[in-house]
């Protein structure tokens, strides 16, 4: 069973940066991942300030600007993919992450599945 | 029908029938075994009801079976197995189910000697996962656990069954998409999920206890559920201290329920409570769990809540309760819980033991607690301690607060009466 594993920064400094996160918590969470040989994919996110969002209109006129910018508290910085048997081996994973530390938070979506 | 579907708070049970006892002991073992096996709640659930179905179609004219659990969970599975056959989309986890069941099939034996496996407790953590929102998990339990229909369950927290039926519905999917484990916490994660089923447990005693709304004060039906359930918890938890002292709470607390109506319904409070009333055999055998709940090692929250409400039992009458030692277990709660509803129980015992005046002083301190905020028992017990004091007008202002704020007409009335005996002279 596929679970995502979104990883929300609580806080965000100046640069757009997840503020108090130490990057060798992170290397050897992504290494605990990988070595488990549950990783289906997962990706860290570049700074909030290069985001861009992109609206189509329903004359298909496209408008990009720039942003969106945290007026809310959490930000996207990254998520996981996993393969593992049930809910509770996904949330024992995002306890572990270091992204659910602090005033971050982990958010454990199951992939949809389609029987037949 | 048995006691569930007739009104609330009818003191006379109607004897059940021997089938029908059957049902309630068996559904939740069936159940849980069913979604053991095949790993699906719904169609457990489903099979479950048409094997009940059968057995009321069968058993007036065959008689009950010698072993009436078994014959249920054979019917059940086999209808489960046709259901999965019939089923396309079933068919590639069925043959994974087969091979599983060929591996462990030693099971029927124990099956065939009349003991079903008892799998309840872990449907029990799976009704009370952290992962469901927190009002669902008493609802899944009167309905998986207790085999309540969906429109009793819907009954017990007074939905309407079409809010209730998109509730469970909700539930369940959530337990079946996201895979919610059915499975016992180890020893290392018992400490933390535990307390989830207590609670989803108690809360269904609450219920009971003080409707939040509706027309009756108490709802003796649920109350029994939650300790029927309760009972099974510890039938399957025996070491769990914290088990025992919850089933004793609500045995000396239920103890006292045909006390706290008066004949129209009204609420009577303790100390006005006619204690000959009171079921010693109850009380009694919430006394006996007692020293299991206390001894052995910290004790836990229902436990100490167990021994206030022992000692309220065993009092003769509200003056000889021996105040100190409510105090003092109320500070080991208050430590264990410090909620400020526990302070403000603690504060009203603190002015038993030391006089209305310090009682007041402690709840002007919990003035400012949000979570008192629209909680009738605050005012109410204000109103209480002012009018001990002899300022009335305080007092009816309290108890107006507190007549806004009560959930049900018995506590409605009840707070009117206090209020109207405040203008006469010499109260």
């Amino acid at each position: 069973m596929k679970y995502m594993l979104l990883i929300n920064a609580g806080s965000v400094d100046e640069s757009g940066g997840a503020a108090d996160c130490d990057v060798q918590d992170w290397l050897a969470y992504d290494k605990e991942v990988k070595d488990a040989g549950i990783q289906v994919s997962g990706e860290q996110l570049a700074d909030l300030v290069t985001a861009t969002a992109v609206r189509v209109d329903e004359n298909g006129k496209r408008t990009v600007t720039d942003g969106p910018f945290a007026e809310t508290r959490e930000v996207l910085g990254g998520f996981y993919v996993i393969d593992v048997p049930d809910l509770d081996a996904a949330l024992d994973w995002a306890a572990r992450c270091p992204g659910a530390r602090g005033t971050g938070s982990v958010v454990v979506r199951p992939v949809a599945e389609f029987e037949g | 029908m048995d006691e569930r579907t007739a009104g609330g708070g009818l003191p006379e049970e109607p004897p059940v029938t021997s089938v029908e006892s059957v049902f309630r002991e068996e559904h939740g073992r069936l159940l849980a075994a069913l979604v053991r096996r095949f790993g699906d709640l719904d169609l457990a659930e489903e099979v479950t009801s048409e094997a009940i179905e059968a057995a009321l179609e069968r058993w007036p004219a065959d008689g009950v079976p010698p072993r009436p659990g078994a014959w249920l969970m054979t019917t059940a599975r086999r209808k489960a197995v046709d259901r999965l056959r019939r089923d396309q989309t079933f068919a590639t986890r069925l043959a994974v189910l087969q091979v599983e069941a060929e591996r462990a099939e030693p099971a029927p034996a124990a099956e065939v000697a009349g003991e079903l496996p008892d799998e309840r407790l872990q449907l029990f953590f799976t009704c009370a996962h952290p992962a469901l929102p927190a009002e669902d998990r008493g609802a899944l339990m009167l309905r998986c656990l207790a085999g309540l229909a969906t429109p009793e369950v819907a009954r017990a927290f007074l939905v309407p069954p079409a809010t209730m039926a998109k509730r469970i519905v909700r539930a369940k999917k959530k337990i079946h998409q996201a895979r919610i484990p059915f499975r016992v916490p180890d020893a290392g994660e018992l400490p933390q999920r535990l307390p989830g089923v207590l609670q989803a447990v108690y809360s269904i005693f609450t219920e009971g206890y003080t409707a939040s709304s509706g027309p009756d004060l108490q709802r003796i039906d649920l109350a029994e559920e939650a300790i029927r359930l309760a009972r099974i918890l510890r039938g399957l938890l025996p070491r769990q201290r914290e088990v025992t002292g919850l089933l004793g709470l609500m045995l000396l607390i239920h103890a006292r329920r045909h006390a706290r109506t008066g004949p129209d319904g009204e609420l009577v409070l303790l100390e006005e409570q006619d204690r000959g009333r009171w079921d010693r055999t109850m009380i009694e055998e919430g006394l006996r769990l007692m020293p299991v709940a206390l001894t052995g090692g910290p004790p836990g929250p229902y436990g100490v809540q167990a021994a206030i409400a022992a000692l309220h039992d065993e009092a003769a009458d509200l003056a000889s309760t021996d105040w100190p030692q409510v105090v003092a277990l109320y500070d080991v709660l208050l430590a264990l819980d410090p909620s400020p509803v526990v302070a403000l129980n603690r504060a009203a015992a603190v002015a038993m033991r030391d006089g209305p005046e310090a009682g007041l002083a402690l709840l002007e301190e919990l003035s400012g607690e949000p979570r008192l905020r629209g909680y009738s028992p605050y005012p109410t017990a204000r109103a209480d301690l002012l009018s001990r004091l002899g300022r009335n007008a305080e007092a009816a202002a309290a108890y107006r607060e507190a007549i806004e704020l009560a959930g049900t007409e018995p506590e409605r009335a009840h707070l009117r009466r206090r209020l109207a005996a405040l203008d006469q002279p010499g109260s």
